[in-house]
């Protein structure tokens, strides 16, 4: 066992766990969170993603002696000041999940691409996407969701210039 | 303010919290909480308080025993209540699956919801209307006809200042209103249904109150179910299927931090950890030495449907027969003959069986996502040997598995561990043992025969089916489950097993058909122990049945829409539900949306490395048509099937939220797709060698349509009917897609594919072997 300090959604916390395990199981289990779940446990499908600088992490199998003093953004801090992000905005409007059990994977997978490729064509998407598993099968409404969500996050950026203009 | 349950959620934590902040706003209601000792009475269908709550700042919450798997039945069960009630959406929220506190259902499947449960919720709806109207009329002094009713508040027509609202009338008391029915499905008032035409909330299509939380994260599923003092379990199973547990070695685990037992019966093993990590770790540990079986408990999956050919049906199948089928073949011009193969499929949740169980109090709380919340209760209380009314199933939010939760698995274990502890035991299994282990669709061989006649009309068809499909899993029966199967449980008869037969309305004057079950050598202990896999059969059926039409079709040299149209319109009698009309309206709708243009198949094959073509497929499910159009583009170098656009026309009667039907026929079809390019279940002969996303591939981001068009029909020869039904949807969506994406494949390349999944490899064989291949 070993201590850990890491920053979880703005927020400081001290763990004492083993140092091989998961970060998964320190967040579900330590900090009670629930947006990044388990679905495979080998980095195959995405339920379990979280943001690390900005990149898309698959935490459950990212062990805790590499993420010591990380920040670390999950599902639950995604959106600011009470306002959603736009990608979760658009999931609603959009009606993306039938389940849901996946969509933290792809809501967050989505975010690290929009900030890297902040207007995806559609193959860009399909490919930024295609490692991150729905068993509902909504991807035709997820890719609908990121397009609607980088024209609203573009609109936002123009309005910002023009208010600084 | 309006009681959703998101708001629920929000404030309460748990949703089961949630149903007790409602026992503490209204205790008369007798509901438990989360922490309630028992015993867990079931709740009185006959009983209206049973049904509906109504508040004193007048919010309504209804109780239902169903579950939503994500296709917004929740929603649609607020908006027929709230309209049959005259009741704002917005002031109604509503509950779920809890065994303690909604009346028995029987949770979810068979797309079953609105087309069965939805017409005694309209009931008890509309009969508290009825009562509630009652109450103002001596409130306000005026006889009922003399009263008009707008979201929750009632009026005196003539004097609309007059005025009480439902929650003045009865919000803090209960209704005491006895119902009549002799079940569930039968509970009724005395009040009488609105028409189509005065319901006012059916028909739009509020967003899905689930769905919020669901993209905040702020929803508690099953998988966050967690008490003080839980512990973490993994179970160990067999490395060979069938084998014998001979000896464990504790010692090899004793040493790992926070391990607590190791639990084994017959040849069910599990540890138990205080941590989750600690759980997975001595799992992998633990070692066991298993004897393996005297005999291969199956064939490998490369051999499956030569031995599924040969084999002895377990339940052979009575022909059903029309005509004279030998006669007409006999003078057919023409006789046309297939074989089509479908693998087994799993459901292969994106979250591993799971469950929490609770045994404090002397009783048992199982938090589960189990569709069948119910008939869990009931088989654990029989499986761990519980008083009924000391079980109870608290029912949350789930991964879908699409009928995998018919037999709760890990709600069984964490049952049977928290008893043998006593103490709080969450299960969770594996990725590779959830692959491997949990139920699988039954895999198909049909045998298909057909005759036509010198005009290319279609005289004679032969249908016969086997299915591996023995000993079928029931419902959470509590000597069928897994752990159970691995205790030694036997029953003195399997489950028979099941095989379906086409779903058309087409009039052939000549047919036979025939429905076999056969079995694999290994009967119990299974990992190809079969379940209800999202219409357990009917995808395997209608690819054989709506290929097996187009390869007549092309044989009569006809247009596959103008084919199917022939055959459908040439009778006018046996249209139960006006099935034929509305396959017909169906067809025709598919085919326009499409831009369709009449020409039999294949077409003139281009040039190009990708080649393109089109299909069409049809069937019903119960009373519910669906009609598929698939167009694809199949590579000749490298076998890739994408298939670029789909577009369904769907009738189920009476839809109650468009846009919701929409996505669930949307996520169908293309759940369906998965299993018609990827999908399949490998094995060797000794265990399932498909354990992972990788061996078992699925749908991604790369394969989506382009393009997905559904059309919502109403077909029905009286469009504007009161009375008219809200059939189910989910599943039919699923049985034609097979079918539709072989059709246009052949329309693109002249080859038929008769074996799924459609993947590059086997696509690319079969081109080659055409002398279509661009390679």
């Amino acid at each position: 066992m070993a201590n850990f300090t890491l920053r979880v959604n703005g927020r400081t916390h001290t763990v004492d766990v083993d140092p091989a395990t998961p970060l998964l199981y320190v967040l579900r289990n330590d900090l009670d969170l629930h947006g990044p779940r388990f679905g495979c446990g080998l980095g195959q499908c995405g339920a379990c993603t979280v943001l690390i600088k900005g990149e898309a992490v698959r935490s459950c199998i990212r062990p805790m002696s590499a993420v010591a003093g990380a920040d670390i953004t999950t599902l639950e801090g995604l959106a600011t000041g009470g306002k959603l992000h736009p990608l979760q905005q658009a999931w609603i409007d959009e009606q993306v999940p039938q389940c849901g059990f996946c969509q933290n994977g792809q809501i967050l997978t989505a975010k690290a691409l929009l900030d890297r490729t902040p207007n995806p064509t559609d193959a860009q998407i399909r490919q930024g996407m295609s490692g991150t598993l729905c068993r509902c099968m909504t991807y035709y409404r997820v890719q609908a969701a990121i397009k609607r969500a980088a024209k609203a996050m573009a609109s936002a950026r123009q309005q910002d210039h023009e208010v600084i203009a | 303010m309006t009681t959703t349950r998101r708001d629920f959620i929000k404030t309460s934590g748990y949703l089961v919290v949630g149903v007790a902040a409602i026992a503490n706003a209204d205790p008369f209601v007798g509901l438990v909480d989360a922490q309630a000792a028992g015993p867990y009475i079931d709740p009185d269908f006959r009983q209206l308080d049973s049904w509906i709550v109504i508040r004193e700042d007048n919010t309504a919450t209804f109780f239902v025993g169903k579950t939503d798997l994500g296709q917004g039945t929740g929603t649609a069960f607020r908006q027929i209540m709230a309209d049959e009630l005259d009741m704002p959406y917005a002031r109604t929220s509503c509950v779920m699956g809890s065994t303690d506190v909604t009346v028995d259902q029987g949770g979810s499947g068979g797309s079953d919801a609105l087309q069965t449960d939805g017409w005694p919720m309209r009931r008890v709806a509309a009969e508290a209307r009825r009562v509630l109207l009652d109450l103002a009329s001596a409130r306000l002094g005026v006889p009922v006809a003399q009263l008009a009713v707008a979201d929750g508040v009632v009026t005196v027509a003539s004097d609309p200042s007059r005025r009480v609202t439902y929650g003045e009338l009865i919000g803090g008391r209960k209704f005491n209103v006895t119902l009549k029915g002799n079940n569930t499905d039968q509970t009724t008032g005395a009040a009488q249904l609105k028409t189509v035409q005065q319901l006012k909330i059916v028909g739009q299509s509020p967003q899905r109150y689930d769905i919020p939380p669901k993209v905040d994260g702020s929803l508690k599923w099953a998988v966050d179910a967690k008490v003080p003092g839980m512990l973490h379990a993994r179970n160990v199973r067999p490395p060979v299927a069938g084998a014998t547990l001979v000896s464990i070695d504790e010692s090899s685990v004793k040493g790992v931090p926070g391990f607590v037992k190791v639990v084994s019966k017959g040849n069910y093993v599990a540890v138990v950890c205080e941590r989750e990590e600690q759980a997975i770790q001595a799992a992998r540990q633990l070692k066991v030495n298993w004897r393996n079986p005297a005999t291969a408990p199956f064939p490998s999956s490369e051999d499956l449907f030569r031995y599924m050919r040969q084999a002895t049906p377990t339940a052979a199948g009575n022909p059903t027969v029309v005509g004279n089928p030998d006669a007409a073949f006999g003078s057919a011009a023409r006789v046309v003959e297939a074989d089509y193969e479908v693998p087994f499929q799993g459901h292969v949740s994106i979250g591993p069986a799971h469950a929490m169980a609770d045994p404090s109090n002397d009783q048992l709380t199982i938090y589960s996502n189990d569709m069948k919340s119910y008939g869990l209760r009931n088989g654990v209380a029989q499986f761990v040997q519980m008083p009924r009314e000391r079980v109870r199933v608290l029912w949350m939010e789930g991964p879908q598995a699409y009928g995998r939760t018919a037999a709760d698995d890990a709600g069984f274990e964490a049952a049977y561990l928290a008893k043998e502890l006593g103490r709080p035991v969450r299960v969770q299994w594996t990725r590779q043992e959830e692959t491997a282990w949990d139920t699988k669709g039954p895999a198909f061989t049909v045998k298909m025969r057909g005759g036509l006649d010198a005009q290319g009309n279609l005289v004679a068809l032969d249908f016969e089916a086997r299915a591996a499909d023995h000993n079928h899993l029931g419902y959470n029966e509590p000597d069928t489950v897994l752990i159970s199967q691995l205790m030694g449980t036997r029953r003195a008869t399997p489950a028979r097993g099941g095989a379906a037969t086409p779903s058309e309305m087409y009039a052939i004057p000549n047919r036979r058909t025939t429905a076999h079950v056969v079995g694999l050598p290994l009967v119990w202990e299974t990992p190809l122990r079969t379940g209800n896999l999202r219409d357990p059969n009917g995808p395997q059926v209608t690819f054989a049945s709506e290929s097996f039409i187009d390869e007549l079709a092309a044989a009569a040299k006809a247009d596959p829409v103008d084919f199917r149209l022939k055959l459908l319109t040439a009778s006018t009698t046996d249209d139960s539900g006006f099935k034929r009309a509305r396959s017909i309206a169906c067809i025709r709708t598919a085919a326009e949306k499409y831009g369709w243009t009449p020409r039999p198949s294949p077409s003139a094959r281009g040039t190009g490395e990708v080649l393109t073509g089109r299909g069409i497929a049809y069937t019903f499910r119960s009373q519910t048509v669906v009609a598929q159009i698939a167009e694809v583009e199949v590579n000749r170098r490298t076998g890739r099937v994408w298939v670029k656009r789909l577009v369904c026309a769907h009738d189920c009667g009476l839809v109650i939220n468009p846009e919701g039907l929409k996505r669930t026929v949307e996520g169908g079809m293309m759940y369906a797709l998965s299993r018609a390019l990827h999908e399949e279940v490998t094995f060797d002969t000794e265990k399932v060698t498909s354990v992972d996303w990788g061996s078992y591939p699925t749908l991604t981001h790369a394969d989506t349509p382009e393009s997905i068009e559904v059309v919502i029909v109403n077909g029905d020869p009286n469009q504007n009917r009161p009375d008219l039904p809200h059939y189910g949807a989910g599943e039919t969506v699923c049985k034609p897609l097979f079918a539709a994406v072989a059709n246009a494949i052949y329309d693109a390349t002249g080859v038929r594919l008769r074996r799924l999944p459609f993947r590059n490899a086997r696509v690319l064989a079969a081109l080659k072997a055409a002398g279509v291949s661009s390679t």
